[in-house]
């Protein structure tokens, strides 16, 4: 296979390092001698990749074998698009779909523009301080863990919490949050706002640092008042970061907030809180539907790969950023 | 809002060229408002519980406590502090945080410094592997069963081993190795150093930012992390304390054993939440004034870069 690539004579090997040729093309073989100790240096993250990321990937099987607990994790024989078809005629698989394209549609649409819009603000604020002290505030939410969080929230929601206090100032009776299927989305929205708003302005304000100053200064000149400059200039500077975002949020669509949705919902949010992540783990881990459940799980993570790479694609013809 | 105006000319040629115009100033002063709010807003959550954990009961039921406690005591402090499963539980998260953070970075370097290499034979074809796990996983379901299958339920390797890479902190310390002068890796390999001393003695002690920003990204999210532990512990003295608390709110765990009776206990479960959200939160905030600025320079160099 190497004579078809190479064009000229292979010269490595020959020429005794010492006068350090400009990088040359090596065999395998001669990569291998040269740099073993490199290559064994990721022996050991391989194998983490293969077993813990790949392994699984291939145990998506398991979605066309019928899995026994206590079997082979391949499972033991061949069923054939059987799990397929069954969640394909389960009722309540369409209702958590739309539940988590409604909920990822929300959060792309009220969490992705928030951390542009703060990093702006940052930028124009002329009190140094302030605004160090602003940013170490809001990145703090980002280090709490999703069971605090979910801590928070209810606790915030409580009958006696902050909030029912607000309404009862204004003679409005108790809300239990927690426990109306019409409040959920709201909520869950909301607190992911709260999480993670300011920690998404970092890339946002490296991206900003490096704007050319000259930009700025050409715009002014050509009578660019501060409105102009920042729509001309700054959200220009900032698109290859937004667009990179974008595909990876777009990517991630699928997944919404899996943990904080199990540890905030309830039998009676349901209707509207249960996402295909949350009823695969239900289907799956407490009710041993194994096949069953990596069937939902393969359908989802194939629907994130499609929209991550469809963005990517779009991305790439349109705007010319792309992630690869 | 007066700005400091000797400094304000001094500071940067891009405060010049904005010469602030009076619509601009009153801009000025509604984004300080509006971004002051934006402090309130994050911060209310937070002191409120605080303020909760202070209070007494029967305050917190008449919904009457804000942001500074009323009927201050510290009994439920007490009631968690002697609780001798909570301290289990606190132990195992402290144990579980530093095992499994040792074992991320251990992983982590090592890949990232071959990654780094540019003129290593298949370099793309190692980024690539761990890049594609980005885009797409085994899936909840097929992991499960894997660790079930490798017997690692109820062993700290359950939590440790799964997650042990993360492939953004790979990228950002690979573009960290990458900035490194070339050169004085050379020297060092002229020396007769080999390929680990290199790592060990030349490129690490070069890479304390990165290294500690790493440390931290991982400690935090080790600390944080509950959902492995929730899944693949099976007894209440492995649980981290992030499951002792799940359970505490899913009211898994009730306040009774937490040492009140009857009554009590009912008053006491919204006070205990709060207290045990305090405390599990407590080493978080206590370091993050001082480590706040390394992890933001550790992210942004592994933005610009890519």
């Amino acid at each position: 296979m190497s004579t078809t690539r190479t064009v000229d004579p292979p010269s490595e090997g020959r020429a005794p390092g010492r006068a350090k040729p400009v990088p040359v093309r090596r065999t395998w073989r001669q990569s291998l001698r040269r740099d073993w100790q490199l290559y064994s240096l990721a022996v050991l993250p391989l194998l983490f990749f293969a077993v813990f990321r790949y392994l699984p990937m291939i145990g998506n099987v398991i979605a066309f074998r019928r899995f026994q607990p206590g079997g082979s994790m391949f499972g033991e024989h061949w069923v054939g698009l059987r799990y397929v078809k069954m969640f394909w005629s389960d009722p309540t698989f369409w209702d958590v779909f739309t539940n988590t394209l409604v909920m990822g549609l929300l959060t792309l649409v009220f969490c992705f523009p928030m951390p542009i819009v703060l990093a702006l603000l940052l930028n124009e604020l002329r009190s140094r301080s302030l605004k160090r002290f602003v940013q170490s505030v809001s990145y703090l939410p980002h280090f709490l863990s999703t069971v605090i969080v979910a801590g928070v929230v209810m606790q915030f929601l409580a009958a006696d919490g902050p909030v029912n206090q607000a309404l009862h100032h204004f003679g409005h009776s108790p809300i239990l949050f927690i426990q109306q299927p019409g409040w959920f989305r709201s909520i869950y929205v909301s607190s992911e706002m709260w999480q993670t708003t300011g920690w998404g302005t970092i890339l946002y304000l490296a991206a900003l640092t490096s704007i050319d100053e000259n930009l700025y200064e050409a715009a002014r000149i050509d009578g660019a008042n501060r409105w102009k400059q920042t729509w001309h200039v700054t959200l220009p500077g900032i698109r290859p970061t937004m667009v990179t975002l974008l595909i990876l949020n777009i990517g991630t669509f699928m997944a919404v907030g899996f943990e904080k949705i199990l540890l905030l919902y309830n039998p009676l949010t349901y209707p509207t809180a249960d996402v295909v992540s949350t009823y695969l783990y239900r289907m799956g881990v407490l009710s041993n539907n194994f096949s069953y459940a990596a069937a939902i799980g393969l359908f989802e993570s194939v629907i994130g790969l499609v929209l991550i790479v469809s963005a990517n694609r779009i991305s790439r013809r349109t705007v010319g950023t792309s992630l690869w | 809002m007066i700005p400091d105006r000797t400094r304000a000319v001094r500071r940067s040629a891009r405060t010049s060229v904005r010469t602030p115009t009076r619509g601009y100033r009153v801009f000025q002063a509604v984004n300080a408002l509006v971004l002051t709010g934006v402090v309130v807003v994050t911060l209310y959550p937070i002191v409120n519980i605080l303020a909760r954990s202070f209070s007494s009961e029967g305050y917190i039921r008449a919904g009457r406590v804000n942001l500074v406690p009323r009927g201050f005591n510290v009994t439920t402090y007490k009631a968690v502090l002697t609780n001798p499963m909570f301290w289990t539980d606190y132990r195992n998260t402290v144990v579980y945080t530093v095992v499994a953070t040792v074992v991320s970075m251990v992983l982590t370097t090592c890949y990232a410094y071959v990654l780094s290499k540019k003129d290593l034979r298949g370099r793309n074809f190692l980024v690539g592997i761990a890049v594609f796990t980005m885009f797409f996983t085994g899936g909840l379901i097929p992991n499960y069963i894997l660790v079930t299958t490798l017997g690692l339920k109820n062993s700290v390797w359950a939590i440790a081993l799964p997650n042990a890479i993360s492939v953004f902190n790979l990228l950002v310390m690979k573009a960290f190795f990458e900035g490194l002068p070339v050169e004085l890796e050379e020297a060092a390999a002229i020396d007769g150093l080999n390929t680990y001393r290199i790592l060990l003695r030349v490129v690490l002690p070069l890479s304390k930012a990165v290294v500690a920003t790493m440390v931290l990204f991982y400690a935090v999210s080790f600390w944080n992390s509950w959902f492995a532990a929730f899944l693949y512990m099976d007894r209440s003295d492995l649980f981290p304390v992030t499951v002792y608390l799940r359970n505490l709110i899913a009211g898994a765990t009730s306040s009774t054993s937490v040492g009140f009776t009857g009554t009590d206990a009912v008053a006491a479960a919204a006070n205990i939440q709060s207290v045990t959200i305090v405390l599990t939160t407590l080493p978080i905030l206590a370091v993050y004034p001082f480590v706040q600025r390394y992890f933001v320079s550790g992210v942004t160099l592994g933005a610009v870069k890519g």
